[in-house]
């Protein structure tokens, strides 16, 4: 008789060290937590940054924001993004946006539309081709100056992000003018010279020379976008589509969606950091007070001008609210 | 009068990194399920009833998950099965 046995082989380790001691040893860690935890070195800074000019800091130095964690880790990004999942999940969505785009381009939808409709796009939605750009900007400051993998790594993919949406915004403007670059120009020079879009460009400006990078990620993926997305993307689009019908939709939902899904990692971040104690809940709260005025302010102009004054009161009244949810869910109101 | 006792329902997948987050779902959401590990397979067996949330794997996993990819690692299951968009459901009904 042949008996049959099953004998299994325990490994030795199921992870790496520091990944056991965070998680015990019962299951394999994820590629999350393998690419993510305790990446950052935190000993051993034997270059010092000359060019710091706050005082003595370290290369990886968790100084370089009034925010106090005890760990770094504990913001972490529900996404479980890692390099790999990141770009996977973003090639699949290019290859989606891709046929969109594909379908506007086969009927020429917003070549055709009449002057007026592609002066409104040129006016309105290429320009944010440079916020897209600042925004990049901004996280990749958080990126090169924030504490710990767990916030640097997702920070720079929302910054390759923001480098992406800049590009899509640019083929928008491409479309109107037979890829000329024309729209280009003139969409530069609109962020440059017009009154309206001056407030929006300073803010941008500001957020460059913000120090703190836990106040800059609040002000950009936090209260700026809460303002620029909704205004432009869901409301400025709604008025243009009543009106020359949803050429245009087809090749902005995508940013709507992608901002839905940012919005769960900047969302964890900023709960679990105000959950860390009353000193960093208040300074959420003071900075978002303070950037959502700042950037009220510079929006307002630009709703009155795409909108019409009565239609954006309501507009920015019904975005304040949404952000009021926003913030309260997030212990931050 | 005490319940009598349930015949237990159990699932197996086979052991790997996509059904890491699955195997944490149903251990969050079913505290009396019982939790295997062989060479290469998970076993979990519960009495009565064990359930697989849609909504507890997706924050599992940190993305939107069809409960249809169950069945990709999936090895055996017994007990009826119960299938929505929401929740994936083993019973042994009484």
């Amino acid at each position: 008789m042949v008996d049959i046995k099953t004998s299994g082989v325990k490994p030795l380790r199921t992870g790496f060290t520091h990944l056991i001691e965070r998680f015990g040893d019962k299951r394999p860690p994820n590629r999350y937590q393998e690419a993510t935890y305790d990446l950052q070195p935190t000993v051993n800074f034997h270059y010092k940054p000359t060019w710091e000019t706050e005082g003595e800091r370290d290369l990886y130095d968790a100084r370089r924001t009034t925010i106090v964690m005890n760990d770094w880790y504990d913001l972490k990004d529900p996404r479980q993004y890692y390099y790999g999942a990141w770009t996977m999940t973003r090639a699949k969505q290019q290859g989606a946006l891709d046929q969109q785009i594909e379908f506007v381009t086969k009927r020429d939808l917003l070549g055709s539309l009449p002057d007026q409709a592609k002066a409104q796009i040129v006016w309105g939605i290429v320009p944010l081709r440079h916020y897209e750009w600042g925004a990049n900007t901004v996280n990749s400051q958080v990126g090169a100056y924030g504490f710990g993998t767990a916030i640097t790594s997702p920070a720079m993919m929302q910054a390759m992000d923001r480098l992406g949406m800049a590009q899509h915004l640019s083929r928008i403007g491409l479309f109107t003018d037979g890829n000329t670059g024309d729209s280009l120009d003139q969409a530069h020079g609109h962020w440059m010279n017009d009154a309206e879009w001056q407030g929006l460009r300073e803010q941008v400006e500001t957020l460059f020379v913000t120090r703190d990078w836990f106040e800059a990620f609040v002000a950009q993926n936090l209260v700026a976008d809460s303002y620029v997305y909704p205004l432009f993307f869901s409301h400025f689009e709604a008025q243009f589509t009543r009106v020359y019908g949803a050429s245009l939709s087809i090749l902005t939902d995508y940013l709507l969606e992608w901002q839905k899904e940012v919005a769960r990692w900047v969302d964890a971040v900023i709960k679990t950091a105000a959950k860390e104690g009353a000193e960093n809940q208040q300074l959420l709260e003071t900075w978002v007070s303070r950037w959502r005025a700042a950037f009220e302010e510079a929006v307002s102009p630009l709703a009155v001008e795409l909108l019409g004054g009565d239609e954006a009161e309501v507009v920015l009244d019904e975005i304040n609210a949404d952000i009021n949810k926003r913030i309260a869910k997030l212990g931050v109101a | 009068m005490a319940e009598p006792a349930r015949q237990p329902v159990f699932i197996a997948f086979q052991a790997n990194g996509d059904t890491i987050p699955i195997v944490d779902a149903i251990e969050q959401d079913n505290p009396h399920a019982q939790i295997d590990e062989s060479p290469g397979m998970v076993k979990i067996t519960a009495p009565g009833k064990l359930v697989v949330k849609r909504e507890t794997v997706e924050e599992m996993a940190g993305r939107a998950f069809d409960l249809q990819e169950l069945q990709v690692n999936l090895i055996s299951l017994s007990g009826s099965l119960d299938e929505t968009e929401d929740e994936f459901t083993l019973e042994w009904k009484l």
